[in-house]
């Protein structure tokens, strides 16, 4: 490696004296030593850590296609000569009459859902591995961030074709701040610009989504690769790289991110691509997935279809807001109050601040759970009951919420003595697996309209969602782990 | 396999949908046979396309099915004066509103719209056009099997003849049309295969195009592949 500081110098040509010059002025050569070249990533990388590398590649596609896109589409909900909104005949124009414009379409729809696909897969790889344990707890918070921004980046973009489903899923989604006490009417009026969805949504939408998002997408995710070099990557063995290095200083299990993981990338790369170019060659609705078929319809205000479902990669976090009915917020208090204790009790925080939780809940649970039940017993309409505003509906807000906020916690929750799923024990495992199952079941029943009993499924599901999270200090202490290695076993 | 992972794909949708089963007859696959494209596009003009429009759909893009602007200009013409212009129609959206009680929609993609768990949009509209029947208690004196209470009465009647419905809501043909009942559903094929046609012009070269991208991705894979186990092979 002695000889690479001078490979830059002394080679006398003019692309070494041009990299000199610049060299001079700009750390262009150490910024490549510091992020590519001399980055030492553990040797033993598998298949789910091709999926940070395909994020960034979506991102890209999205970017590009959609700086093409934003050429030709139109955020105007005025009525055409035909009788059609201009936005969504200007998706049809696109689709038609720009040279090349259905296939930056498509690659632009069936990309948001790849970065759902991709997204979800990576943060499924953090939980695997322990990726988001000390000292990697900001990459994992600024993951968070970047998946919180994706969805509000998805969201916002899903009205801009002006289609029925466009439409009615904005509208949904914005009456939730409805539920918010006090504020929430008045809220819900200014992010939508007006007292319906209209051009004036439609326009700050686009705007949100072509200026807004993106800028604070891209600043997070360079927070996010910086604060990971400056740790170095995790590994399938959950074992620090750093702790064995040679007499250079460099981690005996590391190699150069460059040329070993760009080259095996790349065939990642061209994998993703052979699998997202079937999508958007021969099925690029995917079966009402990517492209519902009700958006091929302009959107009404005065005709709501008979059932409103979110694109698939939302509809886990839907079902929890569903699941979260006026008989169901006594019983998430109570749940509350079980669980939260059993993480609270063994955790470091402070006497005062375990009391202070356990007094909250409590007095939520007999503030709201109690009068709750006493009302059904004697059938009064609990939304009666609940205090002004607090209706399920705000409940469900905050599951919701919670329910994505609570991913950012794991470095915390998280006592087992080894970070990666290979030396857990058995009890980890079955968790994991009946928390997948669930967030599963919860996705599945996200796309169906309710009916009693699939309710009920997804307030069980709900639970265990939050019980994994929740009870992890506890399970992840008693859990019968194997002893970690001391170096990666490839 | 194919089939078996597209059921599967619609199983949630079909789950919803629950009670209101919908039975849809299979449209004939024409997407590929100009004559009976060019047949279709010759009834939607001639009977569609004077309450509906397809106004995303401009005439000239019927090259794309064997057709010059001559033989365009000399025969679908009528809504337009120069062969670059949409398919629009003269009928303003406000009186259609109080002629039919809704505005006749704009088909240049129903096609795509109407798919859903019962089929896909071609076979809806296949057995949406062949469902009409008389319904004196409606005020067009026409209901429908697929499209409960359609606002459309029976554009096609003169072709069809007229269809009634009996007690076990099967239909029959009462009066014969101008066409025997399989020269009617060859007749609507052929227009369903115009109108999937229209909602995706371009819906055949992409697939011929994605056949050759992913042949080359294929080839790309197998050089990608072998460069990095050539930079692997002292890793271990």
């Amino acid at each position: 490696m002695a000889g690479s500081e001078n490979k830059y110098k002394s080679d006398g040509s003019l692309a070494g004296a041009a990299l000199e010059w610049v060299d001079a002025r700009f750390p262009a050569t150490s910024l490549w030593k510091e992020h590519l070249s001399e980055y030492y990533a553990p040797k033993n990388f598998n298949f789910w850590y091709f999926f940070g590398s395909l994020a960034l590649l979506v991102l890209v596609l999205q970017i590009v296609t959609g700086i093409f896109l934003v050429m030709h589409f139109k955020p105007d909900a005025s009525l055409n000569a035909s009788g059609v909104p201009v936005a969504f005949a200007s998706v049809e124009y696109i689709m038609r009459d720009v040279p090349w414009g259905w296939l930056v379409r498509y690659m632009h729809s069936t990309g948001a859902s790849a970065f759902f696909v991709v997204v979800y897969l990576h943060m499924f790889r953090g939980l695997l591995y322990g990726s988001y344990r000390k000292p990697r707890e900001l990459i994992w918070i600024f993951g968070l961030l970047i998946f919180l921004c994706l969805m509000g980046e998805a969201f916002f973009g899903y009205l801009l074709p002006w289609g029925q489903m466009s439409f009615w899923g904005a509208q949904v989604i914005v009456n939730l701040f409805s539920a918010i006490p006090v504020i929430g009417p008045d809220l819900s009026i200014w992010l939508r610009g007006d007292f319906v969805v209209g051009d004036a949504t439609l326009n700050r939408f686009f705007s949100f989504h072509v200026i807004a998002m993106p800028l604070v997408l891209l600043g997070l995710v360079a927070a996010h690769i910086i604060a990971l070099h400056e740790v170095g990557s995790n590994n399938p063995d959950g074992v620090e790289i750093k702790k064995h290095k040679d007499s250079n200083g460099i981690p005996l299990d590391g190699i150069p991110f460059h040329p070993y993981y760009t080259v095996k990338d790349i065939v990642g790369v061209v994998v993703f691509l052979i699998v997202f170019s079937a999508i958007v060659f021969f099925m690029p609705e995917f079966g009402g997935y990517f492209l519902e078929y009700n958006n091929f319809v302009p959107a009404d205000p005065l005709k709501t279809p008979p059932h409103i479902a979110p694109v698939w990669y939302f509809t886990p976090f839907y079902s929890i807001l569903r699941a979260v009915t006026s008989d169901f917020v006594p019983f998430l208090w109570l749940f509350l109050a079980l669980v939260g204790w059993l993480c609270v009790r063994p955790s470091r925080l402070p006497l005062i601040v375990k009391l202070g939780y356990l007094g909250f809940v409590g007095a939520m649970f007999i503030l709201l759970g109690v009068p709750a039940v006493l009302a059904s017993w004697v059938g009064i309409k609990l939304t009666s009951i609940l205090f002004v505003g607090l209706e399920a509906k705000f409940w469900g807000v905050v599951a919701m919420g919670g329910s994505v906020v609570i991913i950012g916690a794991l470095p915390w929750l998280d006592h087992s003595p080894v970070k990666s799923i290979r030396y857990k024990g058995s009890l980890y495992k079955a968790i994991l697996t009946v928390f997948v199952v669930a967030f599963f079941i919860l996705g599945y029943l996200g796309v169906l309209a309710p009916t009693p009993m699939r309710t009920l499924v997804s307030q069980i599901c709900s639970l265990i969602y939050f019980a994994f999270f929740l009870l992890m200090p506890w399970y992840s202490k008693i859990d019968k782990c194997k002893p970690e290695p001391e170096r990666v076993t490839g | 396999m194919k089939k078996i992972l597209t059921t599967l794909l619609f199983v949630p949708v079909l789950a919803f949908a629950g009670g209101a089963e919908l039975h849809l007859d299979r449209a004939p696959n024409k997407r590929n046979d100009v004559a009976a494209l060019q047949h279709g596009a010759k009834l939607f003009v001639n009977y569609c396309l004077n309450c509906h429009s397809a106004s995303y759909m401009r005439y000239n893009r019927l090259q794309d099915i064997g057709l010059n602007d001559q033989q365009i200009k000399d025969n679908l013409l009528f809504t337009a004066e120069k062969v670059g212009e949409p398919m629009r129609i003269a009928m303003q959206q406000g009186d259609a509103k109080v002629w039919f009680g809704a505005a006749p929609p704009d088909l240049t993609i129903v096609a795509r719209s109407r798919a859903s768990a019962f089929g896909s949009g071609p076979d809806w509209l296949y057995t949406y056009l062949r469902s009409f029947y008389r319904d004196e208690s409606r005020p067009t004196g026409w209901n429908n099997t697929v499209f409960e209470n359609v606002g459309m009465p029976h554009a096609l009647y003169e072709l069809q003849g007229i269809q009634v419905k009996d007690e076990h809501g099967k239909l029959s043909l009462a009066t014969p049309g101008k066409m025997t009942a399989e020269e009617y559903d060859t007749a609507i094929a052929d227009l369903v295969a115009y109108m999937q046609y229209m909602g995706e012009p371009v819906s055949e070269f992409r697939k011929s195009l994605g056949a050759m991208v992913i042949a080359f991705l294929a080839v790309l894979l197998v050089f990608a592949y072998a460069l990095k186990r050539e930079f692997w092979k002292d890793i271990h």
